[in-house]
């Protein structure tokens, strides 16, 4: 085809392809030296975590994992002794540090936090968000440009602004430290995105599956549930995903708003402490775990990744 | 089958629907369209009324009162505008503006800069450019809180990598590269961390725009002999300009906000070199509990915010339509 030559002509030649393939991975591999940083540190003991020059090459160890899921006290040797054969890999690890596991850390309960707080805000919000983006989408609503940017504006506060009658608010109604007012708090700030979103999905669907489906007798809301919400399910899902990723790394409203029973994980892994200052391997050990279920999700939705992030504003 | 094919298939339906006699699809269960849009959007209208405007309304309030959030039982007076006549003349607040004014500005210029090149030297489509894109947008997808507090580690003096490194290759002693306890060096501490973080953000709102220009244009100045360079300047930049401001928008917006990876990583310090507009309103409304003057801050900074980005969106649909 005439076009295909003509492209020839202007694709860059094979040596500039080359230059700009090299230059990106080399700021990919730099870029991803921090996280893979916090990798092999979560797998160091603390002393080889703080060594200088840094250890590239060390016995990997436990020891950081489990300071993460435990809670210890320090014993004498000889109490050490007395004890019978240690119960664990950790229990064994931690003894050689002269201690006793003394129970379980909060790092699994902020964890369990997290898993609640982001899959209930998500559901909540992507709920909503279908809703109102398919009555945007399909009737006509009187003002819904206003209406629209009235909830896009919602994120232009900052999350502390907000925090501030928020804190007062919740605590009149007996919400604050609560997993459901952050759950409430979280879909009101993801249902923006949501509806931005689920409205360009459901644009792109044509209003004829729904008029046929009427036509054979169906109501709007059978139309809607057997001709659209299934054309929309990807649309929904990659939505979902990104209510989850904001949900699961926001920090500002968690610190402020929650200290005990409902505090998520965010705030909770720069207090990990161990003795003398920040236990860096277990602090390692909770930042990987809790970037891991994020690392997935990057993973299967780089396709739909654009849409998310401009609100759906880039077309792709 | 063919686009004509196609577009006669739409045409049919459409008369089909329209010919559709409207009331019979309404009647079926007694709910009205009207009534179901209703439905549809209210829970969110309602929610959002709830979580947003109504403390938004509360805050406005407070903003013209001495309230104090710790000390419920205090008789609240009314104080008129003197919460936001103190703010404006506050010298404190000034500089934490400024500071947050140079975050956004440094942050914004080394992330277009960068990212912008990034997208366009992957435009090329070497050999794996779909996994290493993958790689370099992993930074983004996670929580600034968490990876900025990590980040101290990677800073620390004596024992961290990124003073290793930066030893290594100047020879300067670690124990001089103190990121985060030295006046000069803590503001570009959290700008290397967020340009880390948000390049990929840009760059792939860049790649969007890049991806949109189409390639006839390209074939065209070809033909014209418009010398690689010449190409670059009228018609790659100009064309992807709209996503550039974009991401300037959305990284703008963000920056201006920015308060966790600050809070995590020098929480402000050292003295008040990084002290953001965010942080004072935490120290404020969190520490001081000066509930009223911190809301009236607040509000301040929410009308700042957006009349910058409806000034700024006018300023991006003129070049759109250009």
């Amino acid at each position: 085809m005439s076009l295909t030559t003509a492209h020839s002509v202007v694709a860059p030649s094979s040596n500039a392809k080359r230059i700009s393939g090299a230059l990106v991975v080399a700021y990919a591999l730099i870029s991803i030296v921090p996280l893979l940083w916090i990798f092999a540190t979560s797998f160091k003991t603390p002393p080889d975590s703080i060594a200088y020059p840094p250890k590239v090459v060390f016995q990997p160890s436990v020891e950081g994992y489990c300071n993460l899921f435990t809670t210890r006290t320090r014993q004498t040797p000889e109490y050490i002794n007395s004890l019978g054969p240690a119960t664990g890999l950790c229990d064994e690890t931690v003894r050689k540090r002269n201690m006793v596991i003394a129970g379980p850390s909060n790092f699994l309960p902020r964890f369990v936090n997290s898993l609640i707080i982001a899959f209930g805000s998500t559901f909540c919000a992507v709920f909503l968000g279908t809703l109102s983006a398919y009555g945007f989408s399909r009737f006509k609503v009187p003002l819904a440009d206003d209406l629209l940017f009235f909830i896009l504006s919602t994120r232009f506060m900052p999350p502390i602004a907000v925090a501030i009658p928020i804190y007062l608010m919740y605590r009149e109604i007996g919400l604050s430290d609560t997993a459901l007012g952050m759950i409430l708090l979280y879909t009101a700030v993801n249902v923006s995105l949501a509806v931005w979103l689920l409205k360009g999905f459901i644009d792109e669907i044509p209003r004829e599956y729904e008029e046929a489906a009427m036509i054979d007798g169906y109501t709007r809301l059978q139309a809607f549930w057997r001709t659209v919400l299934p054309q929309a399910t990807t649309g929904i899902a990659a939505t979902a995903i990104f209510c989850l990723i904001f949900a699961w790394n926001e920090y500002a409203f968690a610190a402020l708003l929650t200290s005990g029973t409902a505090q998520t994980a965010p705030p909770f892994i720069p207090t990990i402490i161990g003795e003398g200052g920040q236990d860096w391997p277990a602090v390692a050990a909770g930042t990987t775990i809790f970037l891991v279920p994020i690392l997935v999700f990057t993973i299967l939705l780089r396709k739909q990744l654009l849409r998310g992030i401009t609100f759906g504003a880039v077309r792709k | 089958m063919t686009e004509a094919g196609l577009t006669m298939l739409n045409r049919t339906a459409d008369s089909v629907a329209r010919s559709t006699p409207e009331p019979l699809a309404r009647k079926v269960r007694g709910i009205s369209d009207k009534g179901l849009a209703w439905l549809f959007i209210s829970p969110t209208i309602l929610l959002l009324l709830a979580i947003n405007i109504f403390p938004l309304f509360w805050a406005i309030y407070l903003s013209f009162t001495n309230y104090r959030a710790n000390r419920p039982g205090e008789v609240v007076k009314n104080l008129g505008l003197a919460n936001y006549r103190r703010i404006l003349g506050d010298q404190d607040i000034w500089i934490a503006m400024q500071t947050t004014a140079h975050f956004v500005f440094w942050t914004i210029l080394l992330q277009t800069v960068i990212g912008f090149t990034l997208a366009w030297l992957i435009d090329r489509k070497f050999r794996g450019h779909a996994f290493w894109t993958t790689i370099i947008l992993v930074p983004m997808m996670l929580s600034p809180a968490v990876v900025g507090n990590f980040w101290r580690f990677l800073y620390e003096p004596q024992i961290g990598l990124f003073a290793y490194v930066v030893s290594f290759f100047t020879g300067i002693a670690p124990t001089n590269v103190q990121m985060l306890s030295n006046v000069e060096l803590a503001p570009w501490a959290i700008v290397i961390v967020d340009t880390w973080m948000w390049t990929p953000y840009v760059m792939l709102i860049c790649l969007a725009g890049l991806r949109s220009i189409p390639e006839y244009i390209y074939e065209a100045a070809e033909v014209d002999r418009a010398s690689n360079w010449r190409q670059f300047w009228s018609i790659t930049l100009p064309m992807a300009l709209p996503f550039i401001m974009l991401a300037v928008l959305f990284r703008g917006i963000e920056n201006f906000k920015m308060f966790d990876m600050v809070n995590l990583l020098t929480g402000g310090g050292p003295g008040s070199t990084t002290e953001v507009a965010s942080i004072t309103l935490k120290r404020q409304a969190f520490e001081s509990w000066r509930t009223g003057y911190s809301s009236a801050f607040a509000i301040i900074l929410f009308v700042a915010v957006f009349g910058l980005a409806n000034i700024y969106v006018k300023a991006l649909n003129k070049v759109k339509q250009r």
